[in-house]
């Protein structure tokens, strides 16, 4: 496989915004100068469906997808689909990991369980893995709906690419969009940066 | 949607392919652009209504959507139509006559394959269309190349005066990369359009004039294709296998084997035979990387040129590079690489795709479920396909857009003698009925069918992301357009007008009663369930509701309605008359939660209330 592309797995399920995310990862990997390339998956997903969103980018990128395995950041919206998608990563990778926990009908009529600690599941694949409140971390701030930056704050420090810059693009796309929520962004941007400095690594 | 100011040419964008198609179909000075939602398609004509100078509309269906293309094409003007692969089918009946008689000024079809079948019913291949209809087939990989080749597909169908085929798959529609764009520049002037029926009237005099027009198109075709920089030959170090690919498996062909020889079709349909063997000629031997069917290879087969491919691959979905490298490793005799990978987790549960919370087909489908014994149900092609899975289980059949009410007709008419008791239901959606169902009504009350129909109409087209048609009111830029009388309709298409009934789905024992009523009447009933999809403008949210704790008996009837809001919040097993019964206790998700009133109906103990009105976005989500 090429070297020197980085690949990020987003992971979580309809409606969260986990493409939002990826596309402001990608605009900041594109105004670097970088390659990028990010899929989306639509259609019957956006109907409470697995959500995924893979973005690589570096000199060069050819597949769009990360192939099971290669994956060097995990950043999962979602606890049970950060436990389905653990073994996208790479052995020396990282996942961080909204502990938000989202019940599925199939669960709730008792046709499957939930898994009872996913956490401790997720710890024993032997990855450095930052645990997030990202719910009660944007409750805090006042706003439920700020989860989604809390959690690109909180993988910030991982990308190799600046963490003041992915802030710079957030921030212009809430100027553009919702300058109202541009302040609450920014904070909800550092808390994560904060909760996921200061979650403890497991390690390998 | 209006025009928006649009990048400058030379920008670099991240552009999906879809959104990479539109801006070329705009930069080759496109006037007019139909098409009917499907994904993963729908983008395109989507972006399109936010471009200037041209006419984007919705058709009703895919080959309407085409012919007003071949109009538009035969009065001069460049035209565009975008669709699934199975939406190619129905457009079908005119693309295989057009093809005889050609086009004017430029036609590309932009059909998306939906390989790896993410949302749609079969994953045909159509670059079968090539060869079936003598088109060319153009077949990007990523946004950029699906910039540029949608540009060339014009000069191309100019060239040879036919229809093109843009092939997209999922992967190119779906995958954002970065695009470099151009500028708008008005198509070349075709004059007015003249009287030509030796060439634009096709019956079998005319038809035969222009078979042997086409034939020598197709030689033309083929000559241009290995004289196309379409297609092109990457050099490598490591000869053993030469891998001839197009479209995505290009890219995963250059992620997995960054060294090896690859000759790369864009222009794959003809194939540049004698180019690809040209090639063959530098490396040991030839494998095929193709999705999904085996065409070229069976090409290359037959024009004597040696090579493998669907023996070694998988005969369907995408052919990724995780696919690739162990079956490549295998045919070279090499060790299968093992990937050093985090180790996988327990299997958790599935999250199938399910119907949204408040959504008003949860009231159809609850109360079909408890007519099941008594009736089988024909389905069709949306949201509600959904209604087949649990909890509902409320469909028998589904096969493509419009088959609920025909299909019910064949199910009614050849009933076996231990069915004639049971009634027959077709449920199809507005967006549906109005693309293939309006027939197939016809056709039932022409041949005196017994069969319910249950439309559905949720004043969109739902599983797409909300299209607007003629059910809505509104065009595809959203401003005001005639809006079609459903009961008005089906009368027109011969209902007994005491047979047609308009229900509001959240009144359940409303809906039970007319759907016992009609199923009972030996002739065509059609109830129409009148309430707007919660993803839609229309929608009004209310005030949620929650449990009383100390009033659910865990009967669980209320998780039969399907509405994702309503949680378990503990389980009980209970002996009750020497049996063993599993009790679960709910409480509902009040920040999801539209207040639609679905579950209070199915609550025996009464212990569903509603909240006072509370702030938005005031509530932790789970």
């Amino acid at each position: 496989m090429a070297e020197a592309v980085t690949n990020v797995l987003l992971c979580g399920i309809g409606g969260q915004g986990v493409l939002t995310a990826a596309e402001i990862l990608a605009e900041t990997a594109l105004e670097l100068g970088h390659d990028v390339k990010k899929t989306e998956v639509a259609g019957m997903a956006q109907r409470g469906g697995v959500v995924t969103s893979h973005l690589r980018f570096g000199a060069k990128v050819y597949s769009p997808s990360i192939p099971p395995g290669e994956a060097d950041i995990l950043l999962a919206f979602e606890l049970a689909e950060g436990l389905r998608w653990i073994d996208h990563l790479r052995p020396k990778g990282v996942a961080l990991i909204n502990t938000l926990r989202v019940v599925p009908p199939v669960v709730s009529t008792g046709l499957f369980n939930y898994p009872a600690d996913p956490l401790a599941d997720i710890r024993k694949a032997g990855i450095d893995m930052r645990a997030i409140d990202a719910g009660g971390i944007a409750k805090e701030l006042g706003n439920v709906r700020l989860v989604n930056t809390v959690m690109l704050g909180a993988v910030a420090d991982f990308l190799p690419l600046p963490a003041e810059k992915v802030k710079a693009v957030l921030t212009r796309r809430f100027a553009a969009r919702r300058p109202e929520m541009a302040e609450a962004n920014t904070k909800a941007f550092e808390a994560g940066r904060a909760a996921s400095r200061q979650a403890q690594p497991v390690p390998a | 949607m209006n025009a928006r100011p649009q990048p400058q040419a030379g920008t670099r964008l991240l552009l999906s392919g879809n959104e990479a198609v539109a801006r070329a179909v705009w930069e080759a000075g496109v006037r007019v652009a139909a098409a009917y939602p499907g994904t993963p398609a729908t983008e395109m004509l989507e972006t399109l209504t936010t471009y200037p100078d041209l006419v984007a509309q919705w058709g009703v269906n895919e080959k309407v959507s085409l012919e007003v293309a071949i109009g538009a094409a035969l009065a001069g003007a460049r035209s565009f139509t975008a669709l699934k692969q199975v939406g190619l089918n129905v457009a079908a009946d005119a693309l295989m006559s057009q093809t005889l008689a050609g086009v004017r000024a430029g036609l590309v079809i932009a059909a998306a394959d939906d390989v790896g079948l993410s949302s749609s019913q079969n994953e045909q291949d159509s670059r079968f269309w090539g060869r079936f209809g003598h088109l060319p087939i153009l077949e990007p990989a990523d946004a950029q190349e699906a910039y540029e080749m949608t540009l060339a597909a014009y000069e191309i169908s100019e060239q040879f005066e036919t229809p093109v085929i843009l092939r997209m798959t999922t992967r190119v529609c779906h995958v954002k990369s970065l695009t470099t764009v151009g500028q708008r520049r008005e198509a070349p002037a075709k004059g007015a359009f003249t009287h030509d029926p030796m060439r634009w009237v096709l019956v079998p005099a005319t038809a035969r004039r222009r078979q042997p027009v086409q034939v020598e198109r197709d030689k033309a075709m083929a000559a241009a294709s290995e004289n196309s920089p379409l297609n092109f030959a990457i050099a490598g170090s490591d000869k053993r296998i030469g891998f001839v690919t197009s479209g995505p498996g290009f890219l995963n062909v250059r992620e997995a084997f960054p060294n090896a020889p690859v000759f790369k079709l864009g222009f794959s349909y003809p194939p540049p035979i004698e180019k690809i063997r040209a090639f063959a000629k530098g490396v040991e031997r030839i494998v095929v990387v193709e999705e999904t069917e085996k065409l070229l290879e069976t090409e290359l087969m037959a024009a004597g040129i040696a090579c493998t491919g669907k023996a070694i691959l998988p005969a369907s979905g995408e052919l990724a590079p995780e696919i690739l490298a162990p079956a490549i490793a295998k045919l070279l005799g090499e060790p299968v690489p093992v990937r050093k990978a985090t180790p996988a987790a327990q299997q958790v549960f599935p999250r199938p795709p399910t119907m949204c919370v408040g959504c008003p087909h949860l009231g159809a489908y609850y109360t079909l479920a408890r007519l099941r014994r008594q009736v089988t149900i024909a389905g069709d092609i949306g949201c509600y396909t959904l209604g087949a899975l649990h909890p509902w289980k409320a469909l028998d059949t589904t096969t493509c857009m419009g088959a609920s009410l025909t299909m019910a007709l064949g199910l009614d008419k050849g009933r076996s003698p231990e069915d004639q008791d049971k009634g027959i239901v077709a449920v199809i959606g507005d967006s549906t009925f109005l693309h293939m169902g309006m027939q197939g009504l016809l056709n039932l009350t022409y041949n005196k069918g017994n069969v319910t129909v249950l439309i559905l109409d949720n004043h969109t087209v739902g599983m797409t992301g909300g299209q607007d048609h003629p059910g809505t009111g509104k065009d595809a830029y959203g401003m005001a357009a005639p809006r079609v009388d459903f009961p008005k309709l089906v009368e027109a298409l011969g209902v007994n007008p005491e047979r047609i009934k308009v229900v509001n789905p959240y009144l359940m024992p409303v809906l039970f009663k007319t759907l016992k009523e009609e199923i009972a009447i030996p002739e065509v009933s059609v109830i129409i369930t009148n309430q707007p999809c919660v993803l839609i403008e229309d929608f009004e949210r209310f005030a949620p509701y929650q449990v009383v704790e100390k009033d659910c008996t865990g009967c669980g009837n209320c998780l039969n309605t399907g509405c994702p809001a309503i949680l378990v919040r503990k389980r009980e097993t209970v002996t009750k008359n020497n049996r063993p019964q599993e009790l679960a206790f709910v409480d509902i998700d009040m920040s999801g939660c539209t207040g639609c009133g679905l579950c209070v109906e199915t609550c025996g103990p009464d212990a569903i209330k509603r909240m006072a009105p509370i702030a938005k976005g005031g509530h932790h989500h789970g």
